[in-house]
Order: C-alpha cells, then sequence, then structure tokens
C-alpha cells in the first residue's frame, strides 16, 4: 500500500494534482486552511493508491512525496 | 521504497510562484535531470528577470542573476572561463525573446556550449500582464485589451523555428507541461539538452509551453486546457534541430 506524505504548508490549493490522480484519491480540504490561507490538498482515499505519482508529477510546488 | 519525492538539487524554499504556476514543474524537471546527472557540484545556473527571477532561491546549485535578456551572454562568459562547469539559463519569453534576442540568437549562431530553458506562456507574467512577444493573435492582455492585432503588433516570434534557420544551434526541441505525458517528454528533452552540453555538443535549447493562469484569467486547471486548445497548435511540439541525430541518418 502507498504512503503519501505532504508539505501542507507549501500548498497553494491549485489542485492540479486532484485532477491528475486517475483513483481520485485526493481532495482540496473545505474545511482546512493552511499557512498560507490556501485549502491544501488532503488524502481522503489513501488506501486506493496505486503510486502511479501522476499528483506528484503534476504538483508545482514538489509537496507530495509517495512511498511503498 | 520511495517513488517520489522532492530532488536533491532543488532547496527547501516554498516557491513564490501563483497557484497552479507552471514554473514550479519545471524547476523540479531540471532539479531532476541535474540528480540524475550527478552535476550538481558543477552546475551553474543564470537567473533571468521575470517571473523567475528568484530562482537562484530554488537551486542547489551556484547560481548568478543576469540583467535583463543578458543570460546567454553570461553563460557564455561562465562556460568560456570555466568550461568543465555545467552552465544553464533559465529564462522566460519576456527574457529571452524580447530584450534578450540578440544575445539569444548570438550565443546560438556561436554554438555556445551552454543548455538554455526557455518558458514560454505567451504573456509578460511578472508586470501584470502586458502582451509579450509571444502573445497569440487575437489574445487579450493588459495592453490588448482587445485582443492581439497583428497589422497593429505584428505576429509572435517562434524562437524554435526561428533558430532552427542558424547553422548553429545543436539541439532546438518544444515541449509543454500540461499534462503528464507532455512532463515526462519536457524532462527527456532537458536532460538531452544538459548531456548534449556534458558530451560538448554544444547549443542546446528547450522551448517549454508553460501556463500563466493568474495574467490569462483563467484556473489552473483552465489554464492547462488552454495550452491545448490555443498554444500548442500555434506552437507545435517537436524537435526542430538536432545535429547529431540527422549525422547519423546521414551516415
Amino acid at each position: 500500500m502507498a504512503k503519501l506524505t505532504f508539505k501542507t504548508d507549501n500548498c497553494k490549493g491549485c489542485g492540479l494534482c486532484v485532477d491528475a490522480c486517475p483513483k481520485h484519491v485526493l481532495q482540496l480540504a473545505a474545511d482546512k486552511i493552511n499557512k498560507k490561507g490556501h485549502h491544501p490538498v488532503e488524502a481522503v482515499k489513501e488506501d486506493e493508491c496505486i503510486a502511479c505519482a501522476f499528483c506528484a508529477t503534476m504538483c508545482p510546488d514538489c509537496i507530495i512525496k509517495i512511498e511503498r | 521504497m520511495v517513488v517520489f519525492e522532492k530532488p536533491h538539487a532543488l532547496t527547501d524554499v516554498p516557491m513564490h510562484y501563483c497557484p497552479g504556476c507552471t514554473h514550479g514543474i519545471v524547476h523540479r524537471l531540471v532539479a531532476e535531470v541535474i540528480d540524475e546527472l550527478g552535476i550538481e557540484g558543477k552546475t551553474v545556473g543564470i537567473a533571468p528577470v521575470g517571473c523567475s527571477v528568484m530562482a537562484y532561491n530554488y537551486f542547489n546549485c551556484d547560481m548568478i542573476e543576469a540583467a535583463h535578456g543578458r543570460a546567454p551572454a553570461v553563460a557564455t562568459g561562465v562556460k568560456r572561463a570555466e568550461p568543465d562547469n555545467i552552465v544553464f539559463t533559465y529564462q522566460g519569453d519576456g527574457d529571452l525573446a524580447s530584450i534578450g534576442t540578440a544575445e539569444t540568437v548570438h550565443s546560438a549562431a556561436r554554438n555556445e556550449n551552454i543548455t538554455v530553458i526557455f518558458i514560454n506562456n505567451a504573456i509578460y507574467g511578472m508586470t501584470g500582464g502586458q502582451m509579450a512577444p509571444t502573445s497569440l493573435p487575437g489574445q487579450v492582455t493588459q495592453t490588448s485589451p482587445y485582443g492581439r492585432d497583428v497589422k497593429l503588433c505584428g505576429y509572435p516570434v517562434k524562437v524554435c523555428e526561428m533558430l532552427s534557420q542558424l547553422d548553429g544551434p545543436e539541439y532546438l526541441e518544444r515541449v509543454a507541461v500540461n499534462n503528464v505525458k507532455n512532463i515526462k517528454n519536457a524532462k527527456k528533452a532537458i536532460k538531452k539538452a544538459f548531456q548534449n552540453q556534458i558530451d560538448g555538443k554544444g547549443f542546446s535549447l528547450v522551448e517549454v509551453i508553460s501556463s500563466c493562469p493568474t495574467n490569462w484569467g483563467l484556473t489552473p486547471q483552465n489554464a492547462l486546457k488552454w495550452i491545448d486548445e490555443k498554444m500548442i497548435p500555434y506552437y507545435p511540439l517537436g524537435v526542430y534541430k538536432d545535429r547529431s541525430a540527422a549525422k547519423e541518418e546521414t551516415k
């Protein structure tokens, strides 16, 4: 199973990772705000992650680390 | 096992770019290539003026800030003084295709052994979204509110096509970073551009079609779609010059 780690404070909430994920694992946290004032990304279905790294490839701020 | 993490050549400094700006993706691709080739200790980057003016904060290798448009001239000096170093410039369209056209054309004509990463987002980003030499015909910007009128402002500069007419440059390719497939291709092109320099082949330029959600007035997602629908038809992707490959074919 894949493990996703986010550097949440660097997230700008652009949502490019959310669109890139083929398994719809990610979403922007509507109820959270990070230090920059954005809604950061969070994994809602981490157990369905296939570690394809599409999200990390699209992330402009390099906040995603993926381990398997 | 780590599948993906931040490359070592990229610092921990949070980037100042707008949400969804693809500058960050290209920074990461350059850093990944530096890591993979193991050249971080001898790489010198030249930062431009424009949105990526603070690129020196984000790379772990040595960085120099050049005057507006003069990055290829500074890179020429560094490379000639320290031929063992790997020198790359990272420039936007306002820097490379506008004020720095002379430096770009002449360093390409001289076939300087440097690597140029050229970000083309069809607008002046840092100054607030004015029309750039690369803005598309009919594109609405701050200084062309009714769309770029080609009768008044002329046509966009296609840098890869223009430089491919010269005998000098070794390698010219245009790539985009609007989806995962194009990003993988962009990385291959950037890696080849660095490898050419290590092999002493000469001037390599990779033009990256990039997005500017803020100044295009689009969401990050729609900006990537706009690249597909508007920019790529006008700026076709592909290899515009590869002298080594052409030599291989004629053998």
